[in-house]
């Protein structure tokens, strides 16, 4: 296979979309783990999840975060894939 | 039949059928050897690497140390999945598009410098050794329990069975062995989870019967009437024997931000994860392969937390107040108690002589367990070491949480001999792995692109093999002759990831700017700082109020990780630029197409 014919500056965006996406995905990891599971776990802790006997913190530490951890991937994935086709840099 | 000839039965049947795929996936080429001709399904790939990912300590200890920990053990909940989110948005794909085969490639190449490779082989060598050791042990500790030969003798078979299919298959073998190594090990652990939850809050799934009311066998017979959550219980049991609260945790919250932060890029930079994405065909399959990865892991990884408080619960309520002896009419204890107490993984010190057991917190003994061969009075058996300055008088080991699950809950003898199958699949397939890092790191790295370049492809095939061999031989070695010092430096394999692989993968792809002098001076500072954070704790007695703002030896990595950026940051600022083919190589790799196909060996 050989390299796309990408000028540098269709190549400068996609990476520029690529960073953006990274930045908004990075902050809502970010958020779900050291946020809602350690920093603010403490007032989290005072709602109840309804219908179980989770504190929200604590589930957010032990479970929640890992749930939206695999869908992060997910989501990402599918966005880049999409993305890789708008600006043609798709492989075959 | 009984536990053992259910053991022999399937521990042998899994081993044939790893056998077998050995076998079928022979290695022809350094391409199939390194990264299986890069021709993996990235769903195979996703479970080969859930199985390389997850040790004998995440599938034997995990679930009892976060029943020990309660909130707290949500360090290793997030920080060994949280590394995936990095890994699959910052790392894989593009690593794979570079291509190649090992991560010191990357290092070298694209700061262009064989010191910088040199570097990266002695962290991947170490780090790898580090953690083959303890896997090797677990191999024995499954056999000598389950099995009843000699600790030795288990160490032996696992090193033949791994020999087997890691020297003869290389990364083709050992992908396909793991991804069967997944199923064997995931199954065993949700089979008995997903029991015990029945068993407590009569909901199939753990992960909700974690959050639900009492309810069920055992359950409801905890809850005593009462209409009231697992948690709630558990927190109350928890409190009235002066525990901390289960969901509230004991570590400053540094520490945890400090240890979370550690594993998490630890993970995101281990060389034998790392090496798994560059065996799939194309960059968006090694996206995709990461999401897999992550679900088959957090399978496991969701289901741990449930089982811890499930045992912790049932153990409280079993075991507290209970009479060793059997006495009519009043509460003993069950039989899985002595049985367990026979393999040492539980003591009991009867310190206020009353005949019952007393579990509250402080340690009942000082250390482990030191027994003497006598019985006492109610038939237990005599320890040395009692502590006097606490009222415990039960000492348990962490990992009787999962090993014991199947006989607290009383489950079937066939669903036993499956914890042993899954204890050695999670063993063995990251030792496997991990040996591929080490044989590559001598017969790839150092060989042919650093000392012999001029090496056939066909003696480097030959040098992986033998380089192979000569990994089993040490990590058996290791098995058999445990360094005392085992579990401190698993903080090491993590530390040198984060403080130094990680930071400088990272630079390589999102900063152009960033060039050999700076990298080299970052890696160093890196490492030199949080080897010798660990090393001043871990080995020279460093006491707790030494310790910077309470940051734990597991954590300092995180410390060293930014040491790492900082110092490659400002000396790549001073120092020329990279060369163009460099930049043109950081260009190459941020966008997906043109990447060498799944045929492509070189």
């Amino acid at each position: 296979m050989t390299e796309q014919p990408n000028n540098n500056d269709n190549a400068r965006r996609y990476w520029a979309r690529n960073l953006r996406l990274l930045v908004i995905f990075l902050v809502i990891w970010w958020v779900v783990s050291y946020g809602a599971g350690i920093i603010f776990v403490d007032a989290l802790d005072a709602i109840t999840i309804p219908g179980t006997g989770f504190p929200l913190g604590f589930w957010f530490a032990q479970q929640g975060s890992i749930y939206v951890f695999v869908a992060l991937i997910f989501t990402y994935s599918w966005l880049m894939n999409k993305l890789d086709k708008e600006f043609d840099v798709h492989e075959d | 039949m009984d536990v053992q000839t259910w053991t022999f039965i399937i521990v042998g049947g899994t081993f044939a059928l790893y056998i077998g795929i050995a076998i079928w996936s022979r290695a022809n080429t350094t391409g199939d050897f390194y990264i299986a001709g890069r021709g993996v399904h990235p769903v195979v790939n996703g479970m080969a690497t859930g199985a390389d990912w997850m040790s004998a300590a995440s599938f034997i200890s995990m679930a009892g140390l976060i029943s020990f920990m309660g909130y707290d053990g949500a360090v290793y909940l997030m920080g060994w999945t949280g590394g995936y989110v990095l890994l699959a948005l910052l790392l894989a794909p593009y690593l794979r598009k570079f291509g190649k085969f090992t991560v010191p490639d990357f290092v070298g190449d694209r700061y262009y410098s064989n010191g910088a490779r040199i570097v990266a082989v002695v962290c991947a060598v170490f780090v790898s050794f580090t953690y083959v050791a303890g896997q090797m042990r677990g191999v024995g500790v499954v056999f000598s329990r389950f099995l009843e030969v000699d600790i030795n003798v288990g160490v032996g078979i696992g090193m033949a069975i791994v020999f087997f299919y890691a020297v003869l298959g290389g990364m083709k073998g050992i992908t396909y062995t793991q991804a069967a190594q997944y199923c064997v090990l995931i199954f065993a652990y949700l089979v008995p989870a997903i029991f015990i939850s029945i068993l407590l809050t009569d909901k199939y799934i753990p992960q909700i019967g974690f959050g639900a009311n009492l309810a069920g066998d055992i359950g409801s017979r905890v809850a005593g009437g009462e209409t009231i959550t697992l948690m709630d219980k558990l927190n109350q049991l928890n409190t009235e024997l002066g525990f901390a609260e289960y969901t509230s945790g004991k570590k400053s919250m540094l520490d945890v931000l400090c240890i979370t932060g550690a594993l998490m890029a630890g993970t995101a930079g281990l060389p034998h994860v790392i090496v798994r994405f560059y065996t799939v065909p194309k960059v968006r399959d090694a996206r995709i392969s990461a999401g897999w990865a992550l679900f088959f892991i957090a399978l496991l990884y969701t289901t741990a937390p449930a089982v811890a408080a499930f045992a912790r619960t049932n153990l409280i309520n079993t075991v507290s107040e209970a009479s060793y002896a059997e006495v009519e009419g009043e509460k003993s204890i069950p039989q899985w108690f002595k049985t367990w107490e026979d393999t040492g993984l539980l003591a009991w010190v009867d310190k206020n002589e009353d005949g019952k057991v007393q579990y509250v917190a402080g340690a009942a003994l000082a250390g482990k367990p030191a027994f003497t061969e006598e019985r006492g009075a109610h038939g237990q058996r005599i320890v040395s070491n009692s502590n006097p300055e606490t009222k415990n008088e039960l000492y348990v080991d962490r990992d009787i949480i999962v090993l014991a699950n199947p006989e607290i809950a009383n489950l079937p003898a066939w669903v036993i001999a499956l914890v042993a199958a899954g204890g050695l699949a999670a063993a063995l397939s990251t030792a496997a792995g991990l040996l591929l890092v080490v044989s590559t790191s001598v017969s790839h790295d150092l060989l042919k692109r650093v000392f012999v370049p001029s090496i056939t492809e066909k003696q480097e095939l030959l040098a992986a093999r033998v380089a192979a061999a000569f990994a089993v031989m040490i990590a058996g070695y290791f098995g058999i002759n445990p360094p005392g010092f085992v579990a401190q430096v698993v903080a090491f394999a993590f530390g040198l990831a984060c403080s130094s692989f990680f930071p400088a993968i990272i630079l390589g792809i999102f900063v152009k700017r960033a060039n050999r002098e700076g990298v080299v001076s970052g890696m160093l500072a890196g490492i030199i700082f949080t080897a010798s954070y660990i090393i001043y704790f871990k080995f020279l007695g460093g006491t707790p109020d030494q310790l910077w703002f309470g940051i734990s030896p597991e954590g300092i990595g995180a410390l060293g990780m930014l040491i790492n950026f900082a110092v490659a940051f400002v000396v790549s600022r001073f120092t020329p630029p990279p060369p163009i083919e460099i930049q043109e190589l950081v260009e190459h790799i941020r966008v997906p197409s043109g990447s060498s196909g799944p045929s492509a060996a070189h």
